[in-house]
């Protein structure tokens, strides 16, 4: 392959033979039809019966494919690969008390997990302290329940924060969990220069599709900003934004808009980036992505191809970028929630290892498998472990670790790639032409476009176009797992009464002087000597709570909500 | 104590039923409509009008903080449009007034459009009455925001707000003509954003214009520079519709009449059109006669609607 | 139904989940069955919702949760309605519980509860036969 690899003659040949081939299937057709009325991926794709090196013949292999670990890195970021070292096993993980979480970090450490993922529940991702009104029912629900840098010491409790690298799914709060992370490794005597790890701090997307909102856009990329800010300077081995397309997808997107919006997402956070003062490839090479890995086997793989080629390309012609680093698309993955059914839970294993199967073939830095009871709840230990252990299968047994991008040069697979990246590209020209990703929120644009895509697929499953086996065929009822978790609704009392301790025991006038700083930083224009996050890391030591942090936020930026239109 | 007492003494529970009976314009609700009207007159009813998008719910949202600081009680009505293939609707305005939503202050009804155009629903205007004699001392009305016909606004309240944003020039262009009949005030919201400047001169033009040609009846719409997301410049505008309130009422009493006079005249003339029909479909199923037959009588070229029109009020009226 | 009535139903999410994939599935699949939808967006107080309905003046509730707080939140609001003396509003429920929590949601006066998989025909066909629109109100207190 590769630009006019193909003589004229035999392209000539190509498609005599391929009008053959042709001219057979449709006469075969007329014996048995087709099994379906229209053959579409997950995102409602169309998809030929076959692809053929005709239908990548315009295609120059350097330029566009390439080796791993050069531009445009269609082949995957690193020379090496699954060769040198695997991706990272990092399984979400947070439940009931900073206690009960610290214990799965260590369970799942001691079954050979290589990172630490830590889900939070409501209140912390809304930004409320366990006692808060608002806050009732959801203790510990959907993670661990963090308001202050005690919880924070019992969380990590034991685990070496300089050999273990830990990811934080935390949007608008980021900024004052992270200075909680840091102040609270700096008590344990580690240093901020070694530390390494991701908050997701993805505002965007929370606009978009996860309405974790707290913040206008605004002021809400300025917090962003001055933690990318702040990381670069301070903390050099920490991912400060991990740019997701997980949430994007779970919305009811479709893979091309999960793709695009999440690069359009980047895009807004360089150039805000470049705005504050910082060279691009300053900052640019901390910039991580996060894919959701759907059903749809294929379509998964070339989306995450296309994402490093579209990325690499948009960074080096839009940005000037010259340190390659800056054009990697480093990524998670998570396979897909929304595609688990609850109906014959076990059915999940299956789902999950084709997901993270894809994930491994579409070149992922680090990956979550999910548990087969995560249709219901956070998983239980038993679950958990199964999903862990899919992953070392695939990584340990199967033998596709062996071999680099071993997809690439298939007809289809190339084809599917060239197409995603096109289809984005579209959407990446339309919201430069509505002003940009902020502007196109307040519009409601990718908001709109992921509802209509959510109705679509809900519609073509209750039409039988889409199937799920176990859901519109083959439908079962649900029946119990044995092994569902159960978190204790006592605990809520006990996080409340320990929150309410931590705060009588601080110095009143060292809390007041630390919020009063973090005020005057917040209220001036953004810069580095206004960023949040040195004033953040005094607050939290002073022993201001996370609510306490983000109450000052809502006073001095204003709170956003939903507008919510169809 | 009967629904009309409990209405007056602000009941919210007896207030939403009958505001829903209006909606579905259950016969019933005219006889308590008519125990309520001598119970109105006490409300300052201000429009909210503008395209989607615009605004208009974060605006009225914010002058609902401003009205309340005041001690005042305020009602809300917003209309969103009804689906012309379901005649369903989704009604989201309230989203964006959820502070207010444990305020006894503060009555938010969602409206859909139902197939009426003109900005508001059929029932608009009874339901103002009825916030009004409940006891609301603001009646906050916003509009559907699809078209540029919303006319109807400018009848109903004593002081319209127009809303627009920067880079809506083909926004201007279509107000232009009625420009002086909708807006007693202008706002240019998202006002932080490119082309600001250009939309203020371009209002300011044409309110130039407006009040040479004589529409202004002595008083210059001002224009509000607003960004309501960050409840900035919402004391200016505020005190713009309380500014226009005084002009009607200090003006003589001329001004304030002219403006009751104007809303009691489109009320009765909608209400007596809207009787008159019912009362003639009504008549008409009576005799058995249909509209689907007339429709197809004109259909098949048997007949007009001229002269079909003109029989049916000979026979029923004449 | 009397004449000229149409249903009106709340669409609302407890709580501070903001997975609001299915509420705005749903919320779509009752205005094209020609229902008066009041969404409310996410992150809702059980009093935010009460008042809501009340105000509403709608037929029926859908609540919508994924997060497990509904332990607290559908009790709660069963409670308010109760209290507001406007237990004629219909209560359902969609989204994930766990099985043995079905019947005590249902014990509380949760009409129905609808379960990942239910079809949006089915939702909307059991609303149409279950839930009626209530009478005029009276001039006179009867």
């Amino acid at each position: 392959m590769g630009k006019k690899v193909l003589s004229e003659s035999a392209l000539e040949r190509m498609q005599t033979e391929y009008n053959e081939w042709l001219a057979e299937y449709k006469q075969a057709l007329q014996k048995m039809p087709e099994r379906l009325g229209r053959f579409s991926t997950v995102s409602d794709l169309e998809i030929k019966p076959l692809y053929t090196p005709q239908d990548i013949e315009h295609k120059d292999f350097f330029e566009e494919i390439g080796f791993p670990g050069f531009y445009p890195f269609t082949r995957g970021v690193q020379s090496t690969m699954y060769r040198a070292r695997l991706w990272t096993m990092r399984m979400f993980a947070g439940l009931g008390t900073s206690e009960d979480t610290n214990q799965r970090f260590h369970y799942l450490i001691n079954h050979g997990e290589t990172g630490l993922s830590t889900a939070f529940d409501f209140p912390t991702l809304m930004g409320y302290d366990t006692n808060s009104p608002l806050a009732r029912g959801e203790c510990g629900k959907c993670g661990v329940a963090i308001d202050t840098v005690e919880d924070m010491q019992r969380l990590f409790a034991n685990i070496n924060l300089e050999k273990v690298t830990t990811s934080m799914t935390i949007n608008p709060p980021a900024s004052i969990v992270w200075a909680m992370y840091i102040a609270n490794a700096e008590n344990e005597g580690y240093s901020r220069s070694k530390l390494g790890g991701t908050i997701q701090n993805d505002c965007l997307k929370e606009f978009i599709a996860q309405k974790t909102l707290m913040l206008p856009p605004e002021p809400s990329l300025r917090l962003v900003t001055d933690t990318v800010e702040f990381g670069t300077r301070e903390v050099p081995r920490w991912n400060t934004i991990s740019i997701s397309g997980y949430h994007i997808r779970e919305a009811g997107s479709t893979a091309v808009q999960e793709l695009a919006f999440t690069i359009y997402d980047g895009i807004t956070y360089v150039e805000e980036g470049i705005k504050r003062g910082l060279a691009v490839d300053d900052f640019a090479g901390r910039l991580s992505f996060f894919w959701n890995s759907h059903i749809d086997f294929f379509e998964e793989i070339a989306k995450m191809r296309a994402s490093r080629r579209l990325w690499a390309r948009l960074m080096k012609e839009r940005f000037k970028a010259k340190d390659p680093r800056s054009m990697l698309m480093r990524f998670h993955t998570q396979t897909a929630g929304c595609s688990l059914t609850a109906q014959e839970p076990y059915n999940n294993i299956i789902r999950t290892t084709t997901e993270g199967l894809a994930a491994i073939l579409g070149g992922t830095q680090s990956l979550h498998t999910n548990s087969l009871d995560e249709v219901y709840m956070i998983p239980s230990e038993e679950a958990v472990l199964i999903a862990l252990r899919t992953q070392q299968i695939l990584a340990d047994e199967t033998g596709v670790t062996n071999v680099i991008d071993p997809l690439a040069g298939s007809y289809f697979i190339e084809a599917l790639t060239d197409k995603m990246e096109e289809e984005a590209t579209e959407y990446i020209r339309k919201l430069d032409e509505l002003g940009g990703m902020v502007r196109a929120i307040e519009r409601d644009y990718p908001q709109m476009e992921i509802a209509d895509a959510a109705y679509h697929f809900q519609q073509q499953v209750e039409a039988g176009e889409k199937l799920i086996i176990g859901v519109n065929k083959y439908a079962s009822e649900r029946r119990e797992l044995e092994f569902v978790l159960k978190i204790d609704d006592t605990i809520e009392k006990m996080q409340v009464d320990r929150t309410n301790q931590f705060k009588e025991k601080r110095n009143k006038d060292r809390y007041r002087r630390a919020m009063d700083e973090l005020r005057r930083r917040c209220e001036g224009p953004p810069s580095w000597e206004n960023n949040v996050m040195p004033a953040l890391i005094e607050a939290v030591r002073a022993g201001a709570t996370e609510q306490e942090c983000c109450d000052l936020y809502r006073e001095v930026f204003g709170v956003y909500t939903d507008p919510g239109t169809f | 104590m009967d629904i009309v007492e409990q209405i007056i003494s602000g009941d919210v529970r007896a207030t939403a039923r009958l505001l829903r009976d209006i909606d579905d314009e259950i016969p019933t609700s005219k006889e308590i409509l008519k125990e309520l009207y001598p119970h109105t007159g006490k409300a300052y009813v201000i429009g909210f009008t503008g395209s989607p998008g615009v605004g208009k719910s974060t605006l009225v949202d914010q002058m609902a903080i401003l009205y309340r600081k005041e001690g005042k009680t305020v009602g809300i009505l917003a209309v969103d449009p009804t689906s012309p293939f379901s005649g369903g609707a989704i009604l989201g305005d309230r989203i964006r007034m959820q502070r207010h939503f444990l305020d006894a202050g503060v009555f938010i009804r969602s409206l859909a459009t139902r197939g009426h155009f003109g900005g508001l629903t059929r029932s608009t205007n009874d339901m103002v009455n009825v916030l009004d004699a409940m006891g609301k001392d603001i009646i906050i009305v916003e509009t559907v925001g699809v078209g540029q016909d919303e006319v109807e606004i400018a009848n109903s309240a004593h002081s319209t707000v127009l809303v627009t944003v920067p880079g809506m020039g083909d926004d201007i262009q279509a107000i232009k003509a009625g420009i002086m009949e909708i807006g007693n005030i202008f706002v240019v919201n998202k006002a932080d954003r490119e082309g600001s400047r250009k939309t203020i001169r371009e209002l300011r033009n044409m309110i130039e214009i407006g009040c040479r040609r004589g529409g202004s009846n002595g008083w210059e719409p001002p224009i509000i520079e607003t960004e309501a997301l960050k409840s900035r410049g919402m004391e200016e505008l505020h005190g713009a519709i309380e500014k226009h309130r005084s002009y009607l009422l200090s003006s003589g009493e001329d001004k304030w009449k002219e403006v009751i006079e104007k809303r009691v005249r489109i009320q009765l003339i909608e209400t007596l059109k809207d009787q008159a029909f019912r009362t003639l479909l009504d008549r008409m199923e009576a005799r058995g006669d249909s509209l689907d037959e007339l429709v197809e009588k004109v259909v098949d070229k048997k007949s007009d609607p001229y002269t079909l029109v003109q029989e049916i009020i000979s026979r029923e009226l004449g | 139904m009397e004449k000229g009535r149409k249903l009106r139903i709340l669409v609302a999410k407890p709580g501070l989940d903001g997975h609001d994939r299915g509420a705005r599935v749903i919320a779509r699949a009752f205005r094209d069955a020609g229902f008066e939808v009041v969404y409310t967006g996410c992150h809702q107080t059980p009093e935010q919702i009460v008042s809501t309905a009340i105000q509403e003046d709608v037929d029926i509730i859908g609540l919508s949760i994924l997060s497990g707080a509904h332990t607290y939140s559908f009790p709660r609001i069963m409670e308010l309605l109760k209290e507001s003396n406007a237990q004629d509003i219909s209560v359902i429920g969609g989204g994930i519980f766990p099985l043995e929590d079905i019947p005590k949601l249902k014990e509380i006066g949760i009409k129905e509860i609808f379960e990942p998989g239910a079809k949006l025909q089915d939702i909307t066909d059991w609303v149409t036969t279950n839930i009626q629109p209530r009478q005029a109100v009276a001039l006179k207190a009867r």
